[in-house]
């Protein structure tokens, strides 16, 4: 049984009367413990893509099943507890919470998880060093770069230790050399057995992942593995 | 929960001119219920404290209003009671315990360079017992004294103050109508009537004196009032009977023949004035929580105006975990706050506001723990009904919707 297994999923928006399929039938499955990330043309259709995966949004139709079982047969807050214990995300436009500090931000998911204060705290900080901002815990978003907001979303995808860590352009926004620090963290998360997927733009950040899903107006075009050189 | 009341606590504070605003509805509100409740509570405590210092059981017996000519004249301005009614009354009756004829006018004193214009009673002592009137300084006249036309005088507090100021009146003569008069005896104070009179600006000369000396009275056994008083409580109406059959008799009334007084029941009276307070009360605070209830929609306005705008947050809240229930617990909370806030504030201010009203009008106000309780109650409840819509709408929203909302 795979951990992540799409069958056929299309969705569609309609604007207006315009139908446009941004998902149009993608089936693939990943396993525990694997590192994919998903490449492809601005508009094909990975952010749709990931946010099915993330239990944020419903496909048109085809099925989603997470851990074996059928995303779309559960509660609205069964949904909640996997986005909040089983997924880690981390947004293309970072979306924090613009009135609270870097460290609330964090904080958060675990807020929801029901862990007390003080580990909640520590938990956090630890992942604020981990992305290399120890030193920004108390500022609020607008007072840091983009690349800094980006690095406190992933943070707050990887504090509550997530088995999945979707992340959408992750490193969108960043320099070469902090970009390499991010994937090698990703890297580090993918040892310790998390599985990951990666949306990027960039082939060298595709090279960190053993397995590319390249995705072409809304259809999975290529499905490639490779042993990692590096 | 204790994390959600600190997040609904922050978002509260993130944005204080706001909060405030919306609080200030439910805090004037409350505040108004709350001072409206006291000024009515402080009416009708205060005529049930006079029933019961002007003496309980009493009827006064004035005469009633004779068709002269066809013309119907006031109440009390016919000259239909005597003296003689009232030694009758005291005679007859078995259920009475005190009987006073008695006639008054206001007149003024003058004692050295200092003068008073005052109402002067003239009745016999039973009048002080009557009206539970108490001896501060000297004495009541005495019977005697009553039949004998002395020339004596009893002051009450407040006529007595400015005659005399600091002096001892007893002993001293003053003049009411260029007849010399000595003062025997000073009231001992009774306050205020609940519709602001003041009972010791008064001044009691024995009936006798009055009638002869002091006001001429042309119809010479003539009295304005009568003013009995009951046994006890229970004999008041049987009392009322008594007095009523007596006088009837005596004037050939009755039997188809419309009486020439009228007898009227004090404690009754002031029973339905006490009671017309209380309900004034209930009016008053009945208009005030509509004014609470416009706070309670100013709450619901403004919860309503911050779901939309945090819509984007209530998005990423969602994305990372926030349950249904803990995004409408944020906003119930939010709401809660504001109305509690207010609440307690509201009861500071009606408090305060009462205090007020009573330092600077003098009028008596009774800050009940019902009606605090009341309106705290009140506004917590309006903090759920007008917040529960907006918190049950904003756990609707959609996750991906809210995180696309600009
Ligand atoms: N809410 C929406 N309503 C209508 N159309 C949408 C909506 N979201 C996305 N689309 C359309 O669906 C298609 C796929 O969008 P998607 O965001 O998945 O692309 P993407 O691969 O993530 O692109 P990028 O690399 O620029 O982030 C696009 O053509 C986009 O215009
Ligand atoms: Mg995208």
């Amino acid at each position: 049984m795979s951990l992540i297994d799409v069958r056929d999923i299309v969705k569609i928006y309609t604007t207006g009367d315009v139908e446009l399929r941004a998902l149009d039938g993608v089936s693939f499955s990943v396993e525990a413990g694997e590192f994919v990330s998903i490449m492809g043309h601005s508009g094909s259709g990975k952010s749709t893509m990931m946010n099915i995966l993330g239990c944020l949004d419903v496909p048109t139709s085809g099925a989603y099943f997470l851990d074996g079982k059928e995303v779309s047969a559960l509660s609205k807050d069964e949904l909640a507890g996997i986005r909040n214990r089983k997924i880690g995300f981390v947004f293309q436009g970072f979306n924090l919470l613009s009135r609270s500090t870097a460290l609330e931000n964090v904080e958060l998911p675990l807020i929801y998880a029901g862990i007390p204060a003080k580990t909640r705290r520590e938990r956090s900080r630890a992942a604020l060093e981990r992305v290399g901002l120890g030193d920004r815990m108390k500022h609020r978003p607008s007072q840091m770069s983009g690349g800094q907001q980006q690095r406190v979303a992933v943070a707050r995808a990887l504090v509550g230790s997530a088995p999945i860590i979707l992340a959408d352009e992750p490193t969108g926004n960043l320099d070469t050399k902090t970009s390499g620090e991010i994937m090698d963290l990703f890297v580090e998360l993918n040892g310790e057995g998390h599985t990951l997927l990666v949306v990027t733009h960039e082939p060298d950040i595709a090279k960190y992942s053993r397995r590319t899903l390249l995705f072409k107006d809304g259809r999975l075009l290529e499905d490639e593995r490779r042993h990692l050189h590096a | 929960m204790l994390e959600t009341l600190r997040t609904a606590f922050r978002s509260l504070l993130s944005n204080k001119i706001r909060s405030a605003l919306t609080m200030l509805g439910v805090i004037i509100g409350v505040g108004a219920v709350i001072t409206m409740v006291a000024i009515g509570a402080g009416a009708s405590a205060n005529i049930r404290q006079y029933i019961s210092g002007v003496g309980s059981n009493i009827l006064i017996v004035i005469p009633g209003a004779p068709s002269a000519g066809g013309v119907r004249q006031q109440a009390g301005s016919g000259a239909s009671l005597t003296l003689q009614d009232a030694e009758a009354l005291s005679r007859e009756s078995f259920a009475l315990r005190g009987v006073a004829p008695e006639i008054y006018s206001r007149s003024q004193l003058v004692y050295g360079n200092m003068n008073w214009s005052t109402l002067i009673t003239g009745s016999t002592p039973s009048i002080f017992d009557i009206r539970e009137w108490k001896i501060d300084r000297g004495r009541f006249f005495l019977e005697g004294e009553a039949k004998g036309g002395a020339k004596v005088v009893v002051l009450g507090a407040t006529t007595a103050k400015n005659l005399f100021g600091e002096e001892d009146p007893i002993g001293k003569t003053l003049r009411i109508r260029n007849v010399p008069m000595e003062v025997i005896g000073v009231l001992a104070p009774k306050g205020q009537t609940p519709w602001g009179q003041d009972q010791d600006d008064t001044a009691f000369v024995p009936l006798l004196t009055a009638q002869r000396r002091l006001f001429r009275r042309t119809t010479a056994n003539s009295v304005q009032r009568i003013t009995v008083s009951a046994i006890d409580g229970d004999s008041v109406s049987e009392a009322e009977r008594e007095v009523r059959a007596i006088l009837q008799q005596r004037h050939k009334t009755g039997n188809g023949r419309e009486d020439d007084f009228d007898v009227r029941n004090m404690a009754e009276m002031l029973d339905a004035a006490a009671q017309s307070a209380k309900v004034m009360s209930l009016l008053l605070g009945a208009v005030a929580s509509v004014s609470l209830l416009v706070g309670g929609i100013g709450i619901m306005n403004i919860m309503l105006v911050s779901v939309t705008e945090r819509t984007r947050e209530i998005g990423i809240r969602m994305a990372i975990g926030a349950r249904t229930s803990d995004i409408r617990t944020q906003f119930l909370l939010e709401a809660l706050l504001l109305s509690i806030a207010g609440g307690v504030i509201g009861i500071l201010l009606g408090i305060s506001a009462s205090k007020i009203i009573t330092g600077f009008l003098g009028w008596s106000t009774l800050v009940s723990p019902g009606s605090v309780v009341l309106a705290f109650g009140f506004s917590v409840f309006v903090g759920i009904f007008f917040g529960f819509y907006p918190a049950w709408k904003a756990s609707l929203l959609n996750p991906i919707e809210a995180l696309r909302y600009e």
